[in-house]
């Protein structure tokens, strides 16, 4: 998958940011005790897919977090690749709980998009719902005061033990039209998915399913694709 | 593989033949598979020789006298298929069965020869604190290369168990029993006298299990609820039911299939270190008397023990005797010992059944005459489910619009498992009385001690014609009513019934700290009730007599015993979905310690604001548990606190010292801990 150069270049100075911040934020909670809170680390690939729609683009969202106690660092990416142009979202969030089953979420998101990128400042929620929706909400700020929002929901229904079905749902909306971002003001997009994994092991998924996204206001001038049905297969793990 | 371990466990040969699958679905063998690669006759129990006037206790591992070594090192086991390195005492696992007399003076060198530090806690037994065996709380451990020697005289009599209280040693293999000899012949006649020590073993590293939980808290839960149960629900009773029926739950996403943390999954239950196809087997001859000291030390498991076609006789419960009850089976928890007695009657093999709690598997072994006929394996029962009477509680972020939408009919719907009879009364109340809102019910509990649910339990069984209008007439005066008015009506109901527990409450300052809820805690038992009686999830209304803390009465009258001098009240909290469990909602690393008085009886109380079973262990001190009955509580180690309910014991502070308080699921145990110190 290419990265671009950009990104390349800003995405170290982002882990390494992530990694001060870790710093300090366990070192202060490292307490004596007979047995602490573990480190626990988890990589996740949500989604490692590639669809039939037109010119069949590769997709990825995935995140990584280290956490200890109620406090964790949080990094996010999710994007697109397609004829060789990438385009990208990622954020390093830190999240200290707030709920039970709650973070509240404060970082950097950056933004890719073929050429160009975009930095904003985020803060958000993440954390499960009543009725089990695994959810997260961001809001983003960029340096001009533009705002956005994104949010996303998924639900996991066992069919068994083992197959399981997980419908999705993101949107997102913004307060101006960032040109170079292929963004347009208002609400932007919505995409749905629905996908059916089984899991080999609790680690290990592959899946199929359909995904579904549409473009609106502005943001579908800005494309040549507003509305696109596809189906999609890959494989998510974690460890 | 350094071959020069010692293997226990299956023999190479058996390893081959015998899947990991087979284990850990606890799926049924054929006696001739299970025999292949050793001589049954080898692991079967030989007749009791007399020590004392006392039958000895029949177990090839076992040593015996005052003064032992043990040499903590690793060993290679295989109880699945795959070869794993296990933390062992003296290559064996479980550890060498010591026999102790009441008495005596032990003394017992413990040598380490691991590359980590190691300790040997003595669970049950009185002793100073020295001796106990905490590091970090009572001594530094055993280093590397070091041999620590404990001595103390012992001073009781009965069956108890020892383990490592250093990390996750004790969930590789640390745990051997004791079973000490009294000075004076206990009151039973028997023959034979066997150990059953269930526990549960995993080929994973216990950190990462511990990882695992906490990155997915149902990693280990294949029994979940799933979308045709759902549809299944629908068709039996309709959408609207079905739908409401889930709706608390999944309100507080919560899951009413989570009974273990742990499961089947990645755990093979052993019963004496033999798996469901090494299958563990005991002699008896027809017409004699069998005592079977069960103890569970398993890390993490429950289990709910039977004996198909024998009627059990426990006698004594922690080590300590108890009056004998009969029953059919019992639930045992992580670290409590049951002592029971069966006479059977024929010729035949007697399955000792251990099924965990959450039926992801179970611990087999055989009572028969000849070693090479095994008991046929009995059927599992069902899945538990948890009901609203495990929850007694509620989340702390529902607002009361939530709790308005709880009415009635939806509250009928989602007891089905309960106990019949407090709850109908909670029904009607509920019902009847529409002002009395959340906050007020908490107020009640929370601060007034004095409404002792099991006397409500009790008094609604024997009198269910008076039993209503009283409690309606309590209800109606709830919000206004003040701790006398509620005194002065557990009196009038204590005329009615033969127990008494209560009529001491409030004569003692009740002590509660401030509990903090937060992110740490995702319950609350809003009306957290005793249960005494109550036998449990998944074992309410199962056909068979099932034993209760409320049949544990002392062999010995306590009535000598003060009054306690005050109470303690302590939460048991956790968020299941973070993986974090605590006192109070804070965690031991945070938490200052408990201070008792020497000299002082203090009354401790337990609220379980979480849905999983917790198993209390104070050390150094013995609990008394109250049952019913305090002219005869009976003496523990271990209490178990059901989901969703409360529990009270007392305590003569009668040793100076540090000690520890703690769950003894070893994956809560790390928060949910307290230092409690003696001056």
């Amino acid at each position: 998958m290419k990265v671009h150069t950009k990104t390349a270049q800003k995405l170290p100075g982002l882990v390494a940011f992530g990694l001060i911040i870790s710093f300090f934020v366990f070192h202060q909670s490292a307490y004596a005790g007979m047995m602490d809170e573990p480190l626990v680390t988890k990589f996740t690939m949500d989604k490692l897919e590639i669809s039939n729609a037109k010119n069949n683009p590769k997709k990825w969202e995935l995140d990584f977090w280290v956490m200890k106690d109620i406090q964790r660092i949080v990094f996010k990416s999710e994007g697109e690749t397609v004829d060789g142009e990438t385009e990208s979202e990622n954020m390093l969030l830190y999240g200290h709980g707030i709920a039970p089953y709650w973070d509240v979420q404060l970082g950097l998101a950056y933004d890719t998009h073929e050429e160009e990128s975009h930095n904003w400042g985020v803060i958000g929620l993440s954390g499960m719902a009543p009725y089990f929706f695994e959810t997260d909400i961001h809001a983003l700020v960029d340096s001009d005061g533009n705002l956005g929002l994104r949010a996303n929901t998924e639900l996991e229904l066992l069919i068994t033990q083992r197959l399981i079905l997980v419908p999705e749902l993101e949107a997102e909306a913004y307060s101006a039209n960032i040109p170079e971002m292929k963004l347009g003001s208002g609400f932007s997009s919505l995409a749905l998915g629905l996908r059916l994994k089984y899991e080999f092991k609790r680690e290990f998924a592959p899946y199929i399913g359909v995904a579904w996204h549409k473009k609106y206001g502005n943001t579908a001038d800005f494309s040549t694709e507003d509305e696109e049905a596809s189906l999609v297969a890959g494989v998510s793990f974690w460890f | 593989m350094n071959t020069q371990k010692p293997t226990i466990g299956l023999t190479e040969t058996q390893s081959q033949n015998v899947s990991r699958r087979t284990f850990i679905k606890g799926a049924a063998m054929s006696s001739a598979l299970a025999g292949v690669g050793f001589a049954p006759s080898q692991l079967l129990a030989s007749m009791p020789g007399e020590i004392n006037n006392q039958p000895t206790v029949t177990r090839t591992n076992t040593l015996s006298g005052t003064e032992f070594q043990l040499d903590i090192g690793t060993s290679i086991v295989n109880f699945t298929g795959t070869p794993q390195i296990a933390t062992t005492v003296n290559n064996m696992l479980p550890s060498p069965t010591l026999i102790w007399r009441e008495g005596d003076e032990v003394t017992l060198h413990v040598t380490n020869h691991l590359d980590e530090m190691t300790s040997i806690h003595w669970h049950g037994i009185i002793l100073p604190f020295e001796m106990d065996g905490v590091p970090g709380l009572t001594y530094d451990g055993i280093m590397p290369g070091e041999t620590f020697t404990y001595k103390f005289k012992v001073q009781q009599h009965g069956t108890y168990w020892y383990h490592s209280h250093s990390g996750f040693q004790e969930q590789n293999g640390m745990y051997g029993s004791i079973v000490i000899l009294p000075k004076e012949k206990d009151p039973y006649d028997y023959q034979y006298d066997h150990l059953i020590q269930l526990s549960d073993w995993t080929d994973e590293d216990p950190a990462d299990v511990v990882k695992n939980l906490k990155r997915m808290p149902d990693y280990y839960n294949y029994k979940q609820r799933t979308v045709g149960d759902f549809f299944s629900e629908i068709q039996e009773k309709g959408f609207t039911a079905a739908f409401n029926e889930r709706k608390m739950w999944n309100e507080m996403s919560m899951m009413d299939r989570d009974l273990s943390d742990v499961s089947g999954s990645t755990y093979t239950y052993l019963m004496n270190g033999a798996n469901p196809a090494t299958h563990w087997r005991g002699q008896f001859k027809p017409g004699a008397k069998v005592r079977l000291r069960f103890v569970n030390s398993s890390a993490m498991t429950f289990f709910d023990v039977h004996i198909p076609g024998l009627k059990m006789t426990v006698i004594a419960s922690d080590g300590n005797l108890v009056q004998p009850v009969e029953i059919d089976q019992f639930r045992i928890g992580v670290a409590e010992t049951y002592d029971v007695l069966v006479e059977p009657e024929d010729a035949q093999a007697y399955a000792i059944f251990a099924q965990a709690i959450d039926r992801s598997g179970y611990a087999i072994g055989s009572l028969t005459t000849d070693a090479e006929v095994l008991a046929e394996i009995p059927e599992m029962d069902p899945l538990p489910i948890l009901s609203h009477t495990d929850m007694a509680m509620d989340m702390k972020d529902m607002d009361h619009s939530m709790h308005g939408g709880m009415h009635h009919s939806q509250h009928q719907g989602m007891n089905h498992d309960m106990p019949a009879v407090d709850h109908s009364q909670h029904q009607g109340m509920n019902h009847d009385m529409p002002a009395v809102d959340h906050s007020q019910h908490q107020g009640m509990n929370h601060d007034m001690p004095a409404v002792d649910h099991s006397q409500h339990q009790g008094m609604n069984h024997d009198m269910p014609a008076v039993d209503h209008s009283q409690h309606q007439g309590m209800n109606h005066d709830m919000p206004s009513m003040n701790h006398s008015q509620h005194q002065g009506m557990n009196h009038s109901m204590h005329n009615m019934s033969e127990v008494d527990a209560n009529k001491e409450v409030a004569d003692w300052p009740v002590e509660q700290a401030k509990i903090k809820w937060g992110p740490h805690t995702n319950m609350r038992a809003e009306d957290a009730q005793y249960r005494l009686s109550d036998p449990g999830v998944g074992l309410r209304n199962n056909g068979r007599k099932v034993l209760t803390y409320a049949d544990l009465r002392n062999l010995y009258p306590t009535r000598h015993d003060a009054k306690p001098d005050r109470e303690i009240i302590l939460n048991l909290t956790g968020n299941m979905e973070r993986y974090m469990w605590s006192i109070d909602g804070i965690p031991y690393s945070k938490a200052d310690p408990i201070h008792l008085k020497y000299g002082e009886r203090v009354r401790i109380t337990f609220i379980n604001n979480t849905m999983m079973n917790h198993p209390m262990h104070l050390h150094g001190l013995w609990s008394d548990l109250e049952t019913g009955d305090l002219n005869y509580l009976p003496k523990k180690h271990t209490i178990v606190v059901q989901p969703g309910a409360r529990i009270s014991f007392r305590v003569n502070v009668d040793a100076k010292g540090v000690w520890a308080f703690h769950c003894h699921m070893l994956f809560h145990m790390a928060g949910m801990f307290r230092k409690v110190i003696v001056a």
